[in-house]
């Protein structure tokens, strides 16, 4: 399952690199875009452990850039 | 600058504002009045006093630096100016120190202006760019018992029958089944000249419906529309990035913590083995920490490229990714498609060669009476530049000699009209034309009266093009065909294209740019350039892939790395001109920025001296402020 996310609240495109990099590991997630410019989160992840991966990504978003909220 | 602040963005303009009233006040009773000296433990009284303001002003970036280190993520700026800023404080408790606690309060004060003049310069460039991005429909006039109704582009099936009225964009792909009118394609291709359709054309999402009331029949869901399409591949774009933008990112993970290390060994070793000052040492180490922040190129690299590909987009240029921006600027080679790509890719008659006392337009006429009934795309080509009207009553006999061309009577006279296969049999004795093309030979009563020539035309500004991107550095072009050596020749000439490899099956165009990519000079790209029919494979095994024309093709935008929307020559070059700028601006951004940090830190060492604080923000906001403007100029398309 595939499903982009909006973001509100400034992300730098380094903290934004550093999250993907951190969700790209993430068991179960295929692909993943956290793009800084477009303000736009996209996660490519199982469908059985889509629910589980997006709280993991939401935690590291949290983690990194707090000031940064994911509208989900 | 008040207008186009976010709610958030103005708060924090609010709390700098409250912070420099209170941090000016204290400046002035310390420095004018000497107010703290007067008091007895002055000292103290001053360091409790700059704390009021250094705290409204930054208080959520100490939080942040707090609770970075708590996730586990330190070494963020945050925490750099949190160390820098604290340490300044904390001169005082060095009894021979000077006190810093108004350059602290300052530092942070105009780090977080500084901070805040970048939040709305990278907003204004990214609305800039969302600007240029809005050409989504919001809706589509569907007829729905008998009432035209609203609905969501999204919602519409394909096959139905949609109403696009003046001055609303064409919200889903399809087919003009009635009315006539004048699309506005300039937000898709950059092309001001505005397209006609009517019944039975073909129409693109997109585009604004300017004149006339027009029904179109959809031919494609909204996912898979034009309009929806660009926007996937803008938007996308930044996910293929550049080898200088990775760069960057790798360049930050190790800089940082570096320059921090490095600040510790300068604060504890130099006053341990090279005899320098407590106070000195940690006051360079500080200097160290704040300019250490690689802000200016994290957030303007990124910031350049997404603006060149935005920039780009607005002339109908869809670039796939800043990664293809990067190589098309070092591309020094160009091999090109001939056919759609640098010609037009239909049949015209190129010049009409009478014989003596013959009118070209009666040799003309007798050509396109002959060819009246044939659908021979050379036939086809005869009739559209024949301006007369074609009087079927006129001919009778018509036979077709096939490979050869046709024989018929017109007007009671015998015509031959076709190649010199035509001519050898009939035995009318031709001669041959130094244009180069093919050559229909015409004969009347068994007497050679001229020939007409037709060619492949050349696109209009196709030698512009070549000239324009000799100009932007493209030191070889190549053109590859599938057509005969003679007509390659010929309009490689015309156009000043270096080198012509002709007579290629598609195949062999693959192995052509094989054997360009393996002469390829140290550093040197190839671009192939090709209109996106039957050269898929070309597009991809060349350095970066560029497909002409694609308005509505799938496999072109599926194959290439650059798309141009329209398929004007011209456009290469411009494409050309927007991936140098960009990547001229990315590294006077990086040379810059890495340099005046290297001036800081060299000028901060203990045994110079010389960098204050006020220097150190600089270098970290300052310069990242200069690079971040310097990326939008990379917004403007170069003429």
């Amino acid at each position: 399952m595939r499903k982009v996310y909006k973001l509100d609240g400034d992300i730098c495109a380094n903290c934004a690199a550093k999250i993907q990099a951190k969700i790209e590991d993430l068991p179960g997630v295929n692909k993943v875009s956290v793009n800084a410019m477009t303000y736009k989160f996209t996660l490519d992840a199982e469908d059985a452990t889509f629910s589980d991966s997006l709280k993991k990504s939401l935690k590291y978003f949290e983690d990194i850039e707090p000031d940064c909220e994911v509208l989900v | 600058m008040a207008r186009g602040l976010t709610k958030k963005q103005k708060k924090t303009r609010n709390r700098i504002l409250v912070a420099l009233a209170i941090f000016f006040a204290l400046e002035v009773a310390e420095v004018g009045f000497e107010a703290f000296d007067a008091l007895p433990n002055g000292l103290w009284f001053e360091f409790a006093a700059f704390l009021v303001p250094y705290l409204i002003a930054g208080y959520d970036v100490l939080k942040k630096a707090w609770h970075g280190i708590v996730h586990h993520q330190p070494f963020d700026e945050n925490l750099l100016m949190s160390i820098a800023t604290i340490g300044a404080f904390a001169l005082v408790f060095f009894p021979e120190a000077e006190p810093h606690m108004a350059e602290g309060a300052a530092v942070m004060l105009f780090y977080q202006v500084g901070e805040l003049f970048e939040s709305y310069a990278v907003g204004k460039t990214r609305r800039s760019i969302a600007d240029m991005m809005d050409i989504a429909p919001d809706y589509a006039n569907v007829m729905h018992d008998g009432e035209l109704v609203e609905v969501d582009p999204s919602e519409v099936a394909v096959g139905s029958e949609i109403v696009v009225k003046p001055g609303e964009r064409v919200p889903l792909d399809g087919v003009v089944i009635s009315g006539m009118s004048q699309l506005d394609t300039s937000a898709l291709t950059g092309e001001s000249v505005p397209q006609v359709v009517e019944e039975g054309v073909t129409v693109v999402s997109g585009c604004v419906n300017m004149t006339g009331l027009i029904t179109v029949r959809t031919s494609k869901p909204y996912g898979e529309s034009t309009v929806q399409r660009i926007l996937e591949l803008v938007e996308n774009a930044s996910e293929k990035k550049a080898r200088t933008e990775n760069f960057i990112t790798r360049f930050a993970r190790y800089y940082t913590p570096i320059v921090v290390i490095l600040a510790l060994v300068i604060a504890i070793i130099s006053p341990l083995f090279f005899g320098s000052t407590w106070s000195a040492s940690v006051k360079s180490a500080l200097v160290f920490l704040v300019v250490s922040c690689p802000c200016a190129l994290v957030i303007s690299v990124p910031l350049s490229f997404f603006a060149g590909i935005g920039a780009a987009s607005r002339v109908g240029i869809l670039v796939k990714g800043s990664s293809y921006l990067e190589t098309l600027g070092a591309a020094d080679t160009i091999a090109f498609d001939k056919t759609g790509t640098l010609t037009k890719g239909t049949f015209n008659v190129v010049a009409v060669h009478a014989d003596e006392e013959i009118d070209p337009d009666l040799l003309l006429s007798y050509a396109a009476y002959a060819e009246a009934f044939s659908y021979h795309p050379i036939a086809l080509s005869v009739r559209e530049s024949y301006s007369g009207v074609i009087d079927q009553s006129k001919i009778d006999h018509v036979e077709e000699r096939s490979g050869q061309g046709v024989y018929a009577t017109v007007d009671s006279h015998q015509v031959l009209v076709g190649n010199d296969k035509l001519m050898l049999a009939e035995d009318v004795p031709y001669h041959d034309c130094e244009i180069v093309g093919t050559i229909l030979h015409v004969a009347l009563d068994g007497k050679y009266i001229g020939h007409i020539v037709i060619a492949d035309v050349v696109k209009e500004d196709a030698a512009q093009a070549i000239s324009d991107l000799h100009a932007a550095g493209i030191k070889k072009t190549v053109m590859l065909t599938g057509d005969k050596r003679e007509v390659a020749d010929a309009v490689a000439k015309r156009i000043g294209i270096d080198e012509v490899r002709a007579q290629l099956l598609p195949q062999g165009k693959v192995s052509c740019v094989e054997d360009l990519l393996a002469e390829e000079r140290e550093g040197g790209k190839l671009a192939f350039v090709g209109d996106g029919i039957n050269d898929a494979p070309v597009l991809m095994r060349a350095d970066i892939g560029i497909a002409m024309g694609a308005m509505g093709s799938d496999a072109a935008i599926e194959a290439a790395d650059i798309v141009l929307m329209d398929d004007k020559p011209g456009n290469i070059a411009l494409a050309m001109r927007i991936a140098r700028k960009t990547m001229r601006i990315v590294w006077q951004n990086i040379v810059f920025a890495i340099g005046v940090k290297i001036v800081i830190m060299i000028l901060a060492l203990p045994f110079i001296g010389i960098a204050t604080m006020w220097l150190a923000v600089f270098g970290d906001v300052g310069v990242a402020i200069i690079a971040i403007l310097n990326s939008m100029r990379c917004l403007r398309v170069p003429k």
